[in-house]
């Protein structure tokens, strides 16, 4: 059987695939693998890479807090922030980096730090997985994501 | 006939009128594309909430305690809170018009004690005329809405609700359907479970429910944390989900409306063009009648004059 996931954030559904075979999730106490039968399952989401593999052929997200609902036939994320891990432009991710870095050095208001904080671990995260995919094998990507996304 | 200068008059301020009108159709144009946007990004996260919510209520229904304060419903509802949210600008057609129509039937239909929140100054001036009990309005919320903008409204009913100030809290919205159709709708919101509709027009269900077999859920990492952080937080989806729906729909309804008006105004600049050209020629026309009775009149003198010179002139041969 497999399992029908949903990635949504709060600006768009990011992603769905009716007949992925496994999906890894970054739960807030860990990575969580969950394959077709699982138990009924919320958990409330961390900082980290979420996967959904389809034979061979995989998609990578990277995913900052949320909630996911695990059903055995079903998982729907809602994130908080999904990025599509393919799709990051670096020299974006780059300048967001050093953006947030020297407004952190600045100093801000309380809660625009807690801002900056968050993009520069965005941005770092983004950078970590974006060398990850470099130095990995080729990765054949999920067919029809694009139309999706 | 109205003289040719008044008609002209009016061609003006018809002509400004329509000017004005265009220029309110392209602001809303413009304001409508990103209100729609928005609306339709965030009716996935809002709908799938609603469905994680619900099906834990499904799942974990008939175990006695509720999971949540804003989860517990109230067996003797006295009170009901209606959140009304309308724009604060007119010139939208009859977008509140229809809303405040709507949720003055729901109360009619309801026949409790009504505790009203209003959103937008069009709906907290009808209320207030109305002699409604209106306990708090908010107005002025920032076009570019951001979660938090709404945040205090959503307090304030979690607070009325949990303190049992009211024991039912309602959202009055309009929702966004397309450009040329929107319906306004009341909408269960608190507590956030599936309510008995079956007595209201226009009230919508809060979710459909999946999933109805018991399953017995786990939570990671606990249950308690799980629904601290997801209950207060859906809730507040919800709200903000009707905000951005009545938000895309005013908008619209705006839209056309000024469309309407510009179309009506040109139209009307015709009609009243026709007449100013009727009166123009009428007043030709009797200008040539007045030239033309003038010039016989003095024919007619000349000729007096003339008969009279001949007859004086036989006269004066005839006496010789």
């Amino acid at each position: 059987m497999p399992i029908h996931v949903e990635i949504v954030s709060r600006e768009e559904k990011v992603f769905e695939e009716k007949e992925a075979d496994m999906v890894s999730i970054p739960a807030e106490d860990g990575q969580m693998g969950v394959l077709p039968h699982h138990a009924p399952t919320v958990a409330s989401l961390g900082e980290g890479e979420l996967i959904v593999k389809k034979g061979i052929a995989r998609e990578s997200f990277l995913i900052f807090g949320g909630v996911v609902d695990v059903r055995p036939d079903k998982v729907v994320v809602l994130a908080e922030i999904a990025d599509t891990t393919f799709d990051i432009d670096q020299e974006k991710a780059q300048e967001a980096r050093d953006h947030a870095r020297q407004l952190l050095e600045e100093g801000l208001p309380p809660d625009e730090m807690e801002e900056a904080r968050l993009t520069l671990r965005r941005a770092e995260l983004q950078l970590r997985s974006i060398s990850k995919i470099r130095t990995s094998e080729p990765i054949m990507r999920i067919l029809g994501n694009g139309d999706e996304a | 006939m109205p003289s040719s200068r008044e008609v002209k008059n009016r061609i003006r301020s018809v002509k400004n009128i329509g000017q004005i009108t265009r220029a309110l159709e392209a602001v809303s144009a413009s304001r409508v594309r990103k209100a729609q946007a928005k609306v339709l990004a965030s009716r996935d996260y809002a709908q799938k909430a609603m469905e994680i919510l619900m099906n834990i209520q499904a799942a974990t229904a008939g175990s006695g305690e509720p999971l949540h304060p804003l989860l517990a419903q109230r067996e003797d509802v006295k009170n009901i809170m209606v959140v009304l949210i309308t724009s604060d600008r007119g010139l939208a057609g009859a977008f509140n018009g229809n809303i405040i129509r709507v949720a003055q039937r729901f109360v009619r239909q309801a026949q409790k004690p009504i505790q009203w929140v209003t959103v937008g100054r069009k709906g907290r001036d009808a209320m207030v005329r109305m002699g409604q009990n209106v306990v708090a309005s908010f107005i002025d919320i920032p076009d570019e809405l951001r979660i938090s903008d709404i945040s205090p409204v959503a307090q304030l009913a979690k607070d009325a609700f949990t303190s049992g100030q009211v024991d039912d809290v309602f959202v009055a919205y309009t929702d966004f359907i397309n450009t040329l159709t929107q319906r306004p709708l009341v909408l269960p919101w608190l507590p956030m479970v599936p309510h008995d509709i079956s007595a209201y027009d226009d009230v919508r269900k809060l979710a459909e429910v999946t999933t109805t077999s018991h399953q017995d859920y786990e939570f990671e990492p606990d249950t308690a944390s799980i629904i601290e952080q997801i209950v207060p937080r859906f809730t507040d989806v919800v709200l903000y989900q009707c905000y951005l729906e009545s938000k895309a729909s005013e908008h619209s309804a705006r839209m056309v409306a000024m469309r309407n008006a510009s179309d009506n105004a040109g139209q009307l600049v015709e009609d009243l063009t026709l007449l100013y050209n009727k009166a123009r020629q009428a007043a030709i026309t009797s200008e040539i009648l007045d030239i033309v009775g003038g010039a016989e009149s003095l024919q007619d003198t000349l000729d007096k004059k003339a008969a009279s010179i001949l007859e004086a002139a036989e006269a004066s041969a005839s006496g010789d």
